[in-house]
């Protein structure tokens, strides 16, 4: 539907951003902006990661869940925002700010 | 000596049983001190009982004022037949038989010194000698052995007979002897024995007696010590365990999976595209996605907090920290007359080399009053290095007093100066190059070299300083005619020509030079060839060429003595013939960025300075938009900001320059320092007379920030190399201001004694990271090196963007007041409209009263004239009328 698009696009002209992708619940990627080898490097390895991070919380506290995972890095950050049936990720790069 | 026995054939069986048997009788002679030298002597030994029966008791009757007793031999013989063996006279008996006296000596022997405590004389003699002792040829001897000590007579040793001293009884006593008598037997068989054949039998060993002989064993008390202690060692080590097991060793292998994604097909991921949960979810995540990206938008997610938190050390609270601490001075103590240091010049390159100019102190009527004493002496630029506080490393000489030098940016090793008397000086070291270089190794070996004499030292060993002499100097008619105070290399990116057009400079080096003096102008000069020269000027001036010594370079002899300036400019004030007089020039430091990136690569790699070509300004296309505006402080306190091109004049067709931009006169006195901030290029401070002031070039209202005036009169100033607020002001009385423009803008965050003297000039280096230091140079000649504290040369986090924001800030002031100034004029002009309009008014409205009003006054006036006249007795009172007109 138009709105997926809509919605897509938006957050993907964003400034900064690099890509954006969709994965569902097993890890395969649904829409992507990022070329494919990429796009299947950063399901594989984030979705992982993710899986994990969800148990983690949920480990300490059954009630509690996991609402967004941010992992900045030097150059880069990535932004992972899980549902029940799929997740998002957004790639956005880093921007110095000057003092 | 006992008598041998012999011992004939015992038993049969050849058993032997020894039966010594001893003499009876004992022929033992006395022994008597025969070994010690007295064989009179025969020491005995005496019981108390012996000593009651001859009244020889010890203490008693023998004392030690009379230790001898004289005894009877009657009485000897009747003890000895009493006692017989008993007696203690029976080891003497023989010699008291032989005595032929009748009285014997018997001599206690306190000490033992004949081994027992008694003994007898033997001899008459003996006795005679004892009781009276021959002292008298005793005392002869002596007295005959002290004369002949006088005169050494050399006596070859005479051969005496052998005195015994007591040696054969030691020897005897050394000697070993069997002290047991020896036994021999003598066993032997019947002949007719010899050879029968042997029986032998058995018998039990315990049935006969003494057939054998037992040693039993026996606890011996020696071996029954039970050992109480022990010395063991002990160490402590951690508790260690052993365990092992036994693993099932797999070895590693090698292994490969090859795998590719799991993908969706596009049909399903379009089926999947337009499914409902997916929309729902991209609606719910999209919100928390937007929210995180806006926040990192807000702020700076990339900051590492940790790494600033630790940036902000206490700068201010450490106050015993922020003084620069004394760390050398160094003063020329050969010099005859009293210096002043007026320029100081760290080393481009080498760690711990500084050269300072001296000129002589005086003031202009004593130079001339003593020109003749000095011309003798050479005027020096001084090398100093921190290894010899004493002995200068290299003596410059010039002409005259240098006011200003500066190190070639390019080559450190071509110095140039300025002189009193107008001259540009030019100096090559590179000979020499070497001898500062290995500074540091040398330094000790310079004390020792002043102690041997001159002669003896090679001329290459020499560890004194040299003197070097200029290797050029500027023609005298057509450079400067006043002392010239400052003097500036061009960057070697750029190159101007007669009319002040820049152009790029292809040569690499730094080959130009900016002069300004005391005659109002301001002069380029550059260093190469001019290929300009018509070949019979060049004729001319070989012959009229002095001869150089051997020992200068030939770097600059096209120079010599026919150097003239490329191009002058005069600071004129218009119509009025004073002209300006400049003390300081600033140029900008912008580097022209060069269009064509072509480095000639020599192949012989020599020093460009050697082969000096003519510059290629002719060729060359002139550059438009470089700045040629340069900032120039004066001798009566103006600050000038003008250009160094030249416009033709329309009237004469002469090179005229041009008008300069703006002047101010801001400072009260000479204008010492004129220097671009290191940091901002467009940044200048001027110090001069009792203030303080910082421009920015392109703002043409005024100084950015002016202080007032201070206490004691601003003799130098310079900026600080690593702080962008930071400048250092030296004053008259020998204090050094530090002024911090983040702290305080009214007055110096710091003061600081260095001498007692006028500071004459400060130059601050930077030689590593942790090490700083400024040189102070004063008036009495001593230059002092101080060390900057870690406050002074760090500077804190953002601070130059702070100092930037303070300029701004400042500029914008300026601004602002000029724009209030404006209004404030135009107000003026307002208000001064209105009071003419009032003015007018009331004018209009009294004429008649005004009329009036003038006549009374004049009425009035009069009255006033005669009162005085009268008072003074001109004018008598009756009479009026005629004086009035006469007055």
């Amino acid at each position: 539907m138009a709105e997926v698009e809509e919605t897509l696009k938006r957050i993907q002209s964003h400034k900064g951003v690099i890509g954006t992708m969709v994965v569902n619940a097993e890890g395969i990627p649904i829409r992507t902006t990022l070329d494919n080898s990429t796009t299947v490097q950063y399901a594989g390895l984030l979705h992982q990661l993710t899986m994990k991070a969800r148990s983690t919380v949920r480990d300490i506290d059954p009630q509690n869940d996991l609402t967004f995972l941010r992992i900045r890095s030097k150059k880069h950050e990535i932004m992972v925002a899980p549902g029940t049936l799929a997740f998002h990720f957004l790639v956005k790069s880093s921007f110095c700010f000057t003092r | 000596m006992a008598p041998k026995q012999k011992q004939k054939k015992k038993s049969s069986r050849g058993k032997k049983s020894p039966k010594p048997i001893l003499a009876a009788s004992e022929e033992m002679e006395p022994v008597n001190m025969e070994s010690m030298g007295h064989p009179e002597i025969y020491p005995l030994v005496l019981t108390t009982k012996t000593q009651e029966i001859f009244n020889c008791r010890i203490d008693e009757d023998v004392t030690d004022e009379q230790p001898y007793k004289l005894i009877n031999k009657e009485d000897i013989f009747e003890d000895l037949r009493n006692r017989a063996a008993v007696s203690d006279f029976h080891p003497v008996k023989k010699i008291v038989q032989e005595y032929p006296g009748n009285e014997l000596l018997l001599v206690y022997d306190k000490d033992f010194k004949y081994g027992l405590n008694f003994y007898l004389i033997g001899t008459e003699e003996g006795k005679e000698n004892y009781l009276n002792p021959p002292e008298v040829p005793e005392e002869q001897e002596e007295y005959k052995e002290h004369i002949p000590e006088d005169v050494y007579v050399y006596k070859p040793p005479v051969s005496k007979p052998w005195v015994s001293l007591g040696s054969e009884k030691e020897i005897e006593e050394e000697s070993v002897m069997e002290s047991t008598k020896q036994i021999t037997y003598m066993i032997s068989q019947k002949r007719s024995e010899f050879g029968a054949p042997v029986k032998f039998s058995d018998q039990n060993a315990s049935s006969v007696k003494d057939a054998y002989i037992e040693c039993t064993a026996y606890p011996d008390k020696n071996f029954t010590l039970k050992q109480f202690e022990k010395d063991v060692g002990m160490q402590v080590i951690p508790q260690i365990k052993d365990i092992s097991t036994q693993t099932e060793w797999t070895y590693p292998k090698n292994a490969t999976t090859q795998y590719y994604p799991r993908e969706f097909s596009e049909e399903e991921k379009e089926t999947l595209n337009q499914s409902k949960p997916l929309v729902d979810f991209l609606n719910n995540a999209s919100i928390s996605v937007e929210i995180a990206l806006q926040q990192n938008e807000i702020m700076n997610t990339f900051i590492d907090d940790w790494k600033y938190l630790a940036e902000e050390e206490g700068t201010f609270g450490d106050k015993t920290d922020t003084h620069l601490k004394e760390y050398q001075s160094f003063t020329d103590l050969h010099s005859p007359t009293e210096k002043m240091i007026t320029c100081v010049s760290w080393h481009p390159t080498i760690y711990g080399l500084i050269a300072v100019s001296v000129a002589v102190r005086l003031s202009f009527e004593d130079r001339v009053y003593f020109s003749g004493k000095l011309l003798l002496q050479p005027s020096l630029i001084l090398f100093w290095s921190f290894s010899d506080p004493i002995h200068p490393q290299l003596m410059l000489e010039s002409p005259d007093d240098i006011f200003c030098f500066k190190f070639c940016p390019s080559d450190p090793n071509i110095i140039a100066g300025g002189c009193i008397n107008g001259q540009i000086v030019l100096w090559d070291i590179t000979a020499h190059a070497d001898r500062i270089e290995n500074i540091k190794a040398g330094g000790s070996r310079s004390k020792k070299a002043t102690l041997k004499p001159m002669f003896l030292l090679e001329p290459e060993s020499n560890k004194e300083a040299m003197y070097i002499r200029h290797c050029a100097v500027s023609s005298i008619e057509s450079g400067h005619k006043k002392a010239i105070t400052d003097i500036h290399w061009l960057s070697d990116t750029f190159e101007i020509n007669r009319m002040g057009s820049v152009f790029e400079n292809r040569s690499g080096i730094c080959c130009q030079l900016v002069t300004c003096s005391a005659d109002c102008t301001i002069c380029f000069w550059d260093i190469r060839p001019q290929k300009l020269l018509t070949p019979q000027t060049t004729e001319k001036k070989k012959e009229e060429s002095i001869e150089i010594p051997f020992d200068v370079p030939s770097t600059f002899l096209h120079l010599d003595l026919s150097w003239k300036p490329l191009s002058k400019i005069r600071l004129s004030k218009g119509e009025t013939s004073l002209d300006h007089c400049p003390t300081r020039i600033s140029l900008n430091e912008d580097h022209l960025k060069t269009l064509t990136q072509s480095k000639t690569v020599k192949a012989e790699e020599m020093n460009p300075y050697h082969n000096l070509e003519s510059g290629m300004a002719n060729l060359l296309k002139p550059i438009d938009d470089f700045c040629t505006k340069f900032f120039v402080g004066t001798e009566d306190g103006e600050v000038i900001y003008t250009d160094w091109k030249m416009e033709k004049d329309p009237e004469t067709g002469r090179l005229m320059p041009k008008k300069p931009v703006s002047i101010h006169t801001i400072h009260d006195g000479t204008v010492h320092t004129v220097q671009r901030s290191p940091f901002y290029n467009d940044i200048i401070l001027t110090v001069g007379g009792w203030n303080v002031a910082i421009w920015k070039e392109g703002v043409m209202t005024g100084p950015l920030l002016q202080s007032c005036c201070a206490p004691k009169m601003y003799t130098s100033g310079h900026w600080s190399l690593t702080r962008p607020g930071v400048f250092y002001i030296g004053r008259e009385d020998g204090n050094i201001d530090i002024w911090d423009l983040l702290e305080k803008t009214h007055e110096p965050a710091q003061s600081q004694n260095i001498c007692i003297t006028m500071i004459t000039y400060i130059k601050p280096w930077i030689f590593s990271a942790k090490q700083q230091f400024i040189a102070i140079a004063d008036y009495y000649g001593t230059l002092h090196i101080l060390e900057i504290p870690w406050t002074l040369s760090h500077p804190s986090t953002n601070e130059m963007t702070s100092v930037n924001y303070y300029f701004e800030r400042e500029v914008k002031h300026l601004e602002y007041v000029e724009q209030r100034k404006n209004i404030r004029e135009q107000e003026k002009k307002e208000m001064e409209l209105e009071t003419e309009k009032k003015k007018t008014k009331t004018y209009q409205k009294s004429k008649e009263q005004m009329e009036a009003e003038l006549k009374m006054d004049y009425e009035s006036y009069l009255e006033l004239e005669k009162t005085v006249l009268i008072n003074l007795g001109l004018l008598k009172v009756t009479e009026k009328g005629s004086y009035v007109d006469v007055v």
